[in-house]
C-alpha cells in the first residue's frame, strides 16, 4: 500500500488519494481523514505533502508569478490587463509613474495603450480585490515585438522542462527569444522568419503532446528535421 | 404519472419491462467528453433515448454585476429542451418545469463544486436536451458533472444520477418515458459516490416507507453504475495514452 501511494497516479475529482496526515497542497481537500482529489490530474504524494498536478483548468494568480498580459482598459488611475484568468490584472498608475503621481488618462495612454502587451509580476492577489500586477522590476515592462500565443497554463511546466531544458533547446536551435508567462501567454520573437515559425511549431507541438513521454527528444528531432 | 391507463405492458410475467430490461437494469449509457470547442468544458450523454449536450463556461465575470457574491463564486444552471426534443413541438421559451429543473440541478451540483475558490465569479452550466425519453433531469445532471470536471473546475466529488421508481407494483431502476407516464412512482436521485451523500431527491407518486427505503438503495446502485461510465469517459479523454492506474 505504501509503495502504491508514493507513485504518481491518475485521479479524477472525488478520488481517494491517501489517509496519511500530510500537508495539503494544490487541488486536494480533506474529507474526514481522507485526502481527496478535486480535479483531473496526477496525484503526487511526497514525504511530507500531497498534491494533484492538474491537467486542465484556468490560471489562478499567485503572488510573484511572472505573467504576460494584454491591456484591456484604462480606468481611473489604473490599467486593467487580461491575464488569462477569471480576474483582470490591475496595474496602478503609481507603479509606472512613481509614488504620489496622478497621471492623466492621456499620459497613461501614451505609456501603455489598449492592446499593448506587458510582462508583469503578480504583486498581490487576495480574495477581496482584482490581482495587483507590477512592471517595476528589471526585465519587466512593455513587450514591443514578437508573436503572442496562448497555451493552457497547466502545460507551461512542460514547455519550460526540467531546469529549463525544453525552452533552452528551442531557443538554441531557432535563435528565438521566448518569454513565458505562468498564465499560459507566451511571446516569441525572432529576427528570422524561419526561426520564428519553427519555434511556434515547437510550442504547438508541446501543447498537443504535453501528456506524452520523451517530449524533449521529439521536439529536438522536429527542430532538426525542419532545419535540414 | 399517477397510473394513467395504457396499452403498454409495463412488466410481463417473466419480470421483463416494456423495453426488454430487467427490473434492476439501467438503459444503455454512453458519455463523450469535450465535444464543444468553444466551451471550457463539455459533455454529450446518451441515456437510453435521451440525448443531452452540456456546456460549462467559467469561472468568469458575472453579468449582471449585482448577482456576484464577494465571498464566493456562483453557479448558474440552465436546463432547456429543444423544440424538437419531444414528439409534439415544445415552445422554446423556458417553461415552469424547465425553471424548476434548472433550480434543482443547480442545488444538486452546488455541494460538489468548490465555489469558494472563485469569489466574484460565475460558473455557467448549459444543458440542452436534444431528445427526451424520460429521466432527462438525471441524464442532464450526469452530463453536467462530467462537463464541470472537463472544465477543470475543482469539485469535492463527481455527481452521478439515476432514477428509481415503481411500475406495475414492482420497484424498478431507471424509469423510462412509458413507465414515467403510466407507472406509480418516479424518484430521481443525485448522488456523490465517494462521499456517500445524496444531492438530489425528488419523488413523484406514492410509496410506502419500506418501498421508499428500498427505492433509494436501488437508485444509488444505479448511480454507481453511471459513475463508472462517467469515470471511463473522462479517463478516455485525459489518460488514454498510458494507463498507470
Amino acid at each position: 500500500m505504501k509503495k502504491l501511494e508514493s507513485k504518481k497516479r491518475y485521479v479524477l475529482p472525488g478520488d481517494f488519494i491517501t489517509t496519511a496526515p500530510l500537508r495539503l497542497q494544490d487541488n486536494v481537500v480533506l474529507e474526514g481523514k481522507r485526502v481527496i482529489s478535486t480535479t483531473i490530474g496526477l496525484s503526487d504524494v511526497s514525504a511530507d505533502s500531497v498534491r494533484v498536478i492538474s491537467l486542465n483548468g484556468i490560471y489562478m494568480p499567485k503572488i510573484d508569478d511572472l505573467v504576460i498580459g494584454t491591456i484591456q482598459s484604462i480606468f481611473g488611475n489604473s490599467w486593467f490587463a487580461d491575464i488569462n484568468s477569471c480576474y483582470q490584472g490591475m496595474l496602478l498608475g503609481q507603479d509606472v509613474f512613481g509614488r504620489g503621481s496622478y497621471p492623466t488618462t492621456s499620459e497613461m495612454k501614451e505609456r501603455l495603450d489598449k492592446g499593448d502587451i506587458i510582462f508583469a509580476r503578480i504583486a498581490n492577489s487576495d480574495r477581496q480585490r482584482e490581482p495587483l500586477i507590477s512592471i517595476a522590476d528589471k526585465n519587466l515592462g512593455k513587450i514591443d515585438s514578437g508573436e503572442l500565443i496562448k497555451i493552457p497554463p497547466t502545460k507551461i511546466p512542460r514547455l519550460i522542462g526540467k531546469h529549463g531544458s525544453m525552452i533552452q533547446t528551442i531557443e538554441a536551435s531557432t535563435n528565438a527569444t521566448i518569454t513565458v508567462g505562468q498564465n499560459g501567454f507566451i511571446v516569441v520573437s525572432c529576427d528570422e522568419t524561419n526561426g520564428l515559425l519553427k519555434a511556434l511549431a515547437a510550442i504547438r507541438m508541446i501543447d498537443e503532446q504535453a501528456h506524452l513521454v520523451d517530449l524533449t527528444d521529439k521536439v529536438k528531432k522536429m527542430l532538426e528535421f525542419n532545419g535540414v | 404519472m399517477g397510473g394513467r391507463e395504457t396499452d403498454v405492458v409495463l412488466l410481463d410475467e417473466n419480470g421483463i419491462r416494456s423495453d426488454g430490461r430487467k427490473v434492476n437494469e439501467t438503459r444503455k449509457v454512453t458519455i463523450k467528453v469535450g465535444v464543444l470547442k468553444n466551451a471550457d468544458g463539455s459533455a454529450y450523454i446518451e441515456f437510453g433515448g435521451n440525448k443531452i449536450l452540456a456546456g460549462v463556461f467559467g469561472p468568469r465575470d458575472v453579468h449582471p454585476k449585482h448577482m456576484s457574491n464577494p465571498d464566493t463564486g456562483i453557479l448558474r444552471v440552465r436546463y432547456h429542451m429543444e423544440p424538437f426534443s419531444v414528439s409534439e413541438r415544445k415552445n422554446p421559451a423556458p417553461s415552469r418545469r424547465e425553471i424548476e429543473i434548472s433550480k434543482v440541478l443547480k442545488e444538486a451540483l452546488e455541494p460538489a463544486v468548490i465555489l469558494e475558490k472563485f469569489p466574484r465569479t460565475a460558473i455557467d452550466v448549459y444543458l440542452e436536451v436534444l431528445q427526451a425519453d424520460g429521466g432527462t433531469r438525471c441524464a442532464a445532471l450526469d452530463a453536467a458533472s462530467v462537463a464541470l470536471a472537463d472544465a477543470g473546475i475543482p469539485m469535492r466529488d463527481m455527481v452521478c444520477s439515476c432514477a428509481a421508481g415503481k411500475a406495475a407494483d414492482a420497484l424498478i431502476l431507471d424509469v423510462n418515458n412509458e413507465e414515467d407516464q403510466a407507472g406509480q412512482a418516479d424518484m430521481p436521485i443525485g448522488y456523490m459516490p465517494n462521499l456517500g451523500k445524496i444531492t438530489l431527491l425528488q419523488l413523484d407518486g406514492v410509496l410506502t416507507t419500506d418501498e421508499f427505503k428500498k427505492c433509494i438503495e436501488l437508485g444509488i446502485e444505479g448511480c454507481k453504475q453511471v459513475y463508472e461510465i462517467q469515470k471511463n469517459a473522462l479517463r478516455e479523454k485525459y489518460f488514454s495514452s498510458g494507463d498507470n492506474n
